[in-house]
């Protein structure tokens, strides 16, 4: 416990009143004020040191009626920044409000544009989610890269006013073998376990997926969910005038400061420290208490809007509250307690250190608002107060540094149709079909079921998921290597949510459209296949730069894609995010459009889980195997082939499957259903067998004769749309008779049994060697 | 019947041990690490988590906390006349316990470096301790265990005295996760009222939320944890 984290009470109370301190000569000289703006007009500025182009700052001037003081570039160079502003992507992802339906909205109570959407979920509870990225810093710093995008995300889900509950963390690396891989992934997963595990939210799921195209550039996606009853759902937003601006949790520091260091040399050459580190240093415990301190705040009914800082600190907290409420704002900047008291008021607007909330906060509430964050140690301090001014105004030791209308900082920034162009290159790729890849022969089909679950992005992921906690708040109850993770939401009633995130790149890399409904497809079958009713959808969008046609195009096209496919599937976007420039060189990451869904289950005690535990339960595939393999798993381990088209997408097929298996699971008519995707039909049946050590022996001939293809396609067709099942054999007949009413193609394997896994007149091989094998690639390539 | 569970800031478990001693029939009292009193309880549960960020050794803030003042002075070495508090420390909890020197030895980071979370198998050792006489001793339960500073160590001449008294209370079991000394998961005091384990039975009381199966594969329903609050319900009552 630092010493900077206890508050004195009365302290901070003071904090209300003007402190009374003054600026030296030298530092009222050095200080950039809106009065010294209008007088110099023609001082050059570093603006495009700041990442700001020659006409974003025309257009500031134009908004001001004047040259922007250096704190007022610090804020809007931050705020119209691609991460802030979505400038580059705003025009696409109109599409996902535009293509939700009012049937859609039924269980919409907060949609896309607050900190995070939230779904009405029966019984007055409700569930807010998202997804982010936190994939440059991770590259950079692995450890608190991936630690503080735990944080950032989590204070998202509490800002909503919800417990967070869970989290979950789609992971992308280089090849398993590259030395930058293991750079970077054991930092990246001891960062999100070591924030996670340390505020006591258990991770039920996520990917860790490895290809080349993330060599240079990692992906760090992690999503949170958080519960809350429907009145206790809180708004980022400034209203009532006189109401007071609070900011409490850590103190700011010089962390995470990007082009602020460029300014403050600028303006304090003899002062702070020449370079701030640009990632930020996450400190876990700080956040676990200012969750339980909301929480509290929340409950006491003493918070009036709230809004987390993240990425561009200050400024954004200001300019979104003020933007949001009644449009004005008056702070004291030099109120804010800092780590470090070098630091200049332009870094100051835009340090990202973490752990920090800002509150709106009635005067006569002010009271209780102090006692609760003092029980809990937290500093909190009266920065300024809402006005009806329409300004956003900010002081600095009584100097106006910063006037100007709060939307266009937050709202109103520039806003880009660029360029695209579908890439010459994709004609090729898609005509490099996987037809002409050699096939097995029927006897070495053993060997390659070996060398697929071995191989990096089949064998076991327990290496990383044991390092995180499951277990803590006591209400998970299914977790990574089911297909979803289940958490219980009411300890009364059992009423909980399933999730699970997904994506193949390289489907998107062959065709950005579908590719994008092929992650949501694979998303939406895993939360029923678990149980879950899907109910809504969030997106981590990782793409390279907005600048190459190319890129723009793809993004484009994923982003319709997606949008087109929630509708189909009456599923609403609600919240996510964009991560761009996600390359090295001029080479682009594949497009990677990672969609998570959401879900409901009446009673998390009828979830279904992905294994069987008796012998004697009849398998049966459902949905139906083609010859596809453009983008496959088995194209990539066995050929190094990335080409063709990736499967056909059937929304109505996913619709029907998902419809079959949530109301079968209700009425516990299933023992176990696993999803079929990368690797195919050989890789559930061992993950299957896998997860509680029961074996099974199939017949792959039916399957082959119904749907025209040999083993080896039945067995690594990467085919949509697909789920094995476990039924008791009694229960087959209603089971079937089910299919058969929602046109879903069933077709039977075998039988559940033993201690080895036998497809009939080709192989059995023995559950300790497939685990063995399963289990070993990992460790094997990660442990130094 | 009232247990105590202690939230100091950092503390993760509290609300999952509080659960557990509902489901075992007892009435959960917080306690805040601010206190100075325990709140007429019978018994007191320090769960798991990182007290204060634990970003010294683990527990080594936390048992300067006001309510251990209390805690420590009624869970001391017990009189004819004062059977000590009856104290479970879980996990962190159970860091806390070796620094306030209720209980011997000291938690240390795992052999293997890494967070560790687990479906562990245990051995009962002793049943003659507060929170494990609903045992038989030899069972063999699975608890989940989750930690990054669990191995177990001590010096030989305590070690060989923990065995001598029967004071190993759990030990690991097929595999030793964080290499704990002699595969020692959880030891107790000299009168068996206070115990400290890494594993956390509090996560083991309900059927579909803990560990899958017990230690012989089959559905045990995964509540092998509850007997350690039944035991101390039942141990309190006849008292």
């Amino acid at each position: 416990m630092s010493s900077d984290s206890v508050n004195t009470y009365g302290e901070d109370f003071d904090a209300v009143l003007d402190d009374g301190s003054v600026l030296t000569v030298e530092q009222r000289a050095a200080l950039d004020t809106v009065e010294r703006a209008q007088s110099t007009k023609d001082t050059e500025q570093p603006w495009a040191a700041l990442g700001m182009k020659a006409d974003e700052y025309a257009e500031l001037h134009e908004i001001l009626g004047r040259r922007p003081t250096s704190s007022e570039l610090a804020m809007y160079s931050v705020m119209w920044s691609e991460h802030c502003s979505y400038k580059s992507s705003k025009v696409h992802l109109r599409q996902f409000g535009e293509k939700t339906t009012e049937a859609m909205r039924e269980h919409l109570l907060v949609g896309i544009g607050e900190n995070a959407g939230v779904v009405d979920i029966g019984q007055g509870w409700a569930v807010t989610f998202k997804i982010e990225s936190h994939n440059h810093p991770s590259y950079v710093e692995p450890y608190q890269g991936a630690a503080t995008g735990v944080g950032g995300i989590v204070r998202d889900i509490i800002s909503m006013g919800a417990r967070p509950v869970a989290v979950m963390d789609p992971l992308r690396f280089g090849a398993i073998d590259h030395p930058d891989t293991l750079r970077v992934l054991p930092g990246i997963v001891a960062g999100v376990g070591g924030y996670g595990n340390c505020l006591g939210l258990p991770n039920i799921g996520g990917e860790v997926v490895f290809d080349p195209c993330y060599q240079g550039n990692p992906l760090v996606n992690v999503l949170c969910v958080g519960t809350m009853k429907h009145q206790d759902i809180h708004l980022a937003n400034a209203t009532g005038a006189g109401n007071l601006v609070i900011l409490f949790g850590a103190r700011t520091g010089g962390d995470g400061i990007g082009g602020a260091s460029i300014l403050a040399s600028e303006t304090f050459a003899e002062g702070g420290q020449a370079k701030r580190p640009a990632v930020q240093v996450g400190d876990p415990f700080a956040e676990k208490v200012l969750i339980e301190c909301c929480l509290d705040l929340f409950q006491a009914k003493v918070v009036n809007g709230i809004q987390d800082l993240g990425a561009a600190g200050l400024s954004c907290a200001f300019s979104e509250l003020a933007s949001n409420g009644d449009g004005g704002m008056l702070v004291h900047l030099d109120r804010a307690p800092l780590r470090d008291p070098s630091l200049a008021p332009e870094e100051i607007l835009m340090s990202e250190s973490q752990e920090r909330m800002m509150a709106v906060v009635r005067p006569e509430d002010l009271p209780g608002f102090l006692a609760i964050t003092s029980r809990w140690d937290v500093e909190a301090t009266v920065m300024g107060e809402v006005t009806e001014t329409g300004r956003l105004v900010v002081l600095w030791h009584g100097e106006t540094i910063v006037d100007v209308p709060p939307r266009t900082v937050a709202h109103d920034g520039p806003v880009y149709n660029r360029p695209m162009a579908r890439p010459d290159s994709l004609d090729a790729l898609q005509a490099d079909s996987p037809a002409r890849l050699p096939r097995p022969a029927d006897a070495d089909l053993a060997g390659l079921v070996l060398r697929m679950i071995g191989s990096p992005n089949l064998s076991s992921r327990s290496w990383v998921t044991d390092q995180y906690d499951r277990y803590v708040q006591g209400n998970t109850t299914l977790a990574t290597p089911d297909d979803a993770g289940v958490i219980r939401v009411d300890e009364e009633s059992g009423l909980g949510v399933a999730i699970s995130t997904d994506c193949n790149a390289r489907f998107a890399a062959l065709d950005p459209y579908h590719g994008a409904q092929l992650a949501l497809a694979e998303s939406y079958r895993n939360v029923a296949v678990a149980g879950g009713r899907p109910l809504a959808v969030t997106d981590c969008l990782n793409f390279g730069s907005p600048e190459d046609p190319g890129v723009m195009w793809q993004f484009a096209e994923a982003v319709r894609g997606l949008a087109d496919g929630c509708q189909q599937l009456g599923v609403p976007v609600t919240g996510g995010n964009v991560s761009l420039y996600n390359q090295t060189g001029s080479t682009p990451i594949h497009p990677t459009p990672v969609v998570g869904v959401l879900g409901v289950l009446p009673d998390v005690a009828a979830r279904t889980p992905s294994g069987w535990r008796e012998a004697g339960a009849q398998l049966l595939l459902l949905g139906t195997t083609r010859a596809e393999f453009g983008g496959s798993e088995w194209a990539w381990v066995e050929h190094s082939h990335l080409g063709g088209l990736p499967p056909a997408v059937d929304l109505e097929a996913e619709r029907s499957l998902a419809d079959l298996l949530v109301t079968a699971g209700g009425d516990g008519l299933l023992i176990a259903a696993h999803d079929l995707s990368d690797g195919g039909l050989a890789q559930t049946l061992v993950e299957s067998s896998l997860r509680y050590g029961v074996g099974a022996t199939v017949s792959a001939d039916a399957a082959c004769t119904r749907d025209g293809v040999d083993a080896f396609t039945l067995l690594f067709a990467e085919s949509t749309a697909r789920v094995l099942v476990a039924v008791a054999a009694e229960s087959v007949p209603e089971f079937t008779e089910r299919c058969e009413r929602l046109s879903v193609p069933v077709v039977a394997l075998g039988t559940t049994g033993g201690d080895a896994l036998t497809v009939e007149d080709r192989f059995t091989l023995s559950l300790d060697q497939l685990r063995t094998t399963h289990t070993a690639a990992l460790p094997a390539a990660l442990t130094l | 019947m009232r247990i105590g569970v202690v939230t100091f800031p950092g503390s993760l478990d509290d609300r999952d041990a509080a659960r557990a001693i509902r489901l075992a029939g007892g009435t959960a009292v917080p306690l805040w690490h601010g206190d100075r009193e325990l709140h007429s309880v019978d018994a007191v549960v320090l769960p798991g988590g990182f007290a204060y960020g634990d970003y010294l050794r683990c527990g080594a803030i936390a048992r300067f906390a006001p309510v251990m003042d209390e805690i420590i002075r009624l869970a001391g070495p017990p009189t004819a006349a004062a059977p000590g508090l009856p104290v479970l420390g879980i996990c962190n909890g159970f860091q806390v316990l070796c620094e306030s020197h209720l209980l011997p030895g000291a938690l240390i980071r795992n052999d293997h470096r890494h967070f560790i979370c687990r479906d562990q198998v245990l051995r009962v050792e002793s049943t003659s301790t507060t929170w494990t006489s609903g045992y038989t001793a030899g069972d063999e339960i699975v608890i989940p265990l989750k930690n990054g500073e669990g191995g177990y160590v001590a010096d030989t001449a305590t070690l060989d005295q923990l065995e001598g008294e029967a004071r190993v209370v759990v030990r690991y079991l097929g595999f030793n996760p964080n290499g704990s000394y002699r595969d020692i998961a959880g030891v107790s005091n000299a009168s068996g009222s206070v115990v400290g384990l890494m594993p956390h039975p509090e996560h083991a009381v309900e059927t579909g939320y803990g560990p899958e199966s017990d230690s012989h594969g089959a559905l045990s329903g995964g509540t092998d944890g509850l007997r350690f609050f039944t035991s101390a319900l039942q141990g309190v009552l006849s008292a």
